[in-house]
This record gives C-alpha cells, structure tokens and sequence, in this order.
C-alpha cells in the first residue's frame, strides 16, 4: 500500500513539474521582449533599458516622416527610413508618451531598413526615431502636434 | 484554430518583395478607463510579430501599446516571388499567440 502511494505521489509531482514547464514555456520565448524597456516611463531610460545608451548621434541619414500636425493621436502615421549599411533595428520613441518607447523593428540583413506604421501620441511631443547601425546609434527626431490625444478617454 | 488576424498584401516586385500588414487588433493599452465602472481596462496587445519567408527571418516587431488599434506595418525585402509563402507569427501580451501564412503575388 505504501509503496503504491509513494508512486501516486511521484505521478502527481512530475505532472505538476509538466504542467509548470508547459506554463514557463511561452514565458521564456517572451523574454526576447524588452519589458523593462517598454515599462520605462523617461525616453533616456527606455533607450538604455533597449539598446544599451541613451546617446545617439543625429544623422541627415536617417529619414523620420511623421506628420508636422496630426489631428487625431490616436492614429499617427510614420515612416522610418535610411540608407545606412548593415542596420540591425529601427526603434521608435515619442518622449511625452506615458511609455515612450512604441517599438522595435529588427532588420535583417536582406531587409530594407524602410519601416512604416501607425502609433499613438497622448499629446505634442518629439518623435524620435534611432537606428542602430554596425553596433552606433543614430537619430532623427521631429516635433509633431496632437490636437486630439490617443491616450485615456 | 482561432480566427486569423492579420490581413497581408505581398507584392513581388523586381527582386524585391513589399510586404504591408494589417492586424485587427484591439490594442488596448490599459490606460483606459471603463466609462461605466471607472475601472482601468487591462492591457491587451500584440507584443510581437515576426514574418518568415523560406524558412528565414525577414522582419521582426516587438511593440508597445503606443502601436495603434488595428497596428499597421509596412516593410520590404529582398528576394521572395509570387506564390511564395509568408509565415507570421504573433505573440500578444496576454500569452496568445497564432502562426498565420500568406502568399505572396
């Protein structure tokens, strides 16, 4: 009898260790999320937390289109562009947002480092976009004026 | 199978292939309150996207919640012709993920 509880209590445990790996499983592939970057409230913090520094050199390289106006935040079209070799990310800032970091894109080699995507802006804010190229930051930043926020309501 | 989320328009174009995705999404970021309750909705977004195309990594997204609703991306990369086959696979924050296919023309 006692033996036979004995491997009850095993099957129990080793499913319970199966149940807990099968849960931890997605956990551990989400970790190529930048959390911590994308919970940071402060721009600076952001950039450190994803790419390492919060320096990044301004560059007639990279190319940021953003609307100078947009009258809806909610949706705010903008394209990120450079000519620049060897680009491994283009990542997406807006300072005044609650989390400013809004993404990262991954370029592989093959890619054009050519993004364009639709964010949302809480209120006027700077729109910053760096590029990280051959291991060096790179940025261009514009101002873009929100008359209606994205955020709340 | 739950149903697909992403609309993909691939266009093979020279030695090129332009890729413009659309997911119907609702993004919610969590900052918004219930207007009837007061209560903070809880974040509810894509957090990753990652579009294969052979067997390799052609683009790669990790987003926020400043992604609007319904995100929109466009991207290029070189090679890819028409018929072939784009694998997108999306990850939300909740823990959801779906792997979805597209054809290029």
């Amino acid at each position: 009898m006692s033996m036979n509880r004995r491997t009850v209590v095993k099957a129990i445990a080793a499913g319970g260790a199966l149940i807990g790996a099968s849960v931890m499983m997605p956990r551990a592939a989400m970790a190529a999320w930048a959390e911590s970057a994308f919970k940071a409230d402060k721009q600076d913090a952001a950039m450190n937390a994803l790419l390492g520094s919060s320096e990044a050199a301004d560059s007639a390289e990279v190319t940021l289109k953003a609307p100078d106006i947009a009258e809806n935040g909610a949706v705010v079209p903008v394209t990120v562009r450079t000519s620049m070799a060897n680009v491994e990310s283009i990542s997406i800032f807006v300072e005044n947002n609650p989390n400013p970091l809004v993404a990262e894109f991954m370029i592989p080699a093959g890619t054009d480092a050519d993004v364009s995507t639709r964010l949302r802006m809480g209120k006027t804010s700077k729109v910053t976009a760096v590029v990280k190229a051959d291991g060096k930051l790179f940025s261009a930043a514009k101002e873009v004026k929100v008359t209606i926020g994205g955020c709340g309501g | 199978m739950a149903k697909n989320i992403l609309k993909v328009k691939a266009k093979a174009r020279g030695d090129k292939t332009k890729v413009k995705m659309m997911a119907k999404h609702i993004m919610e970021s969590g900052q918004r309150k219930d207007k009837k309750t007061g209560e903070l909705i809880p974040a509810k977004f894509l957090q990753e996207l990652k579009v294969e195309h052979g067997g390799k990594v052609v683009f790669e997204a990790s987003m926020g919640t400043a992604i609007s609703k319904n995100p929109y991306i466009a991207f290029n990369f070189a090679g890819g012709a028409k018929g072939d086959e784009l694998v997108m696979t999306w990850k939300e924050n909740t823990g959801a993920s779906a792997t979805e296919t597209a054809k290029i023309k």
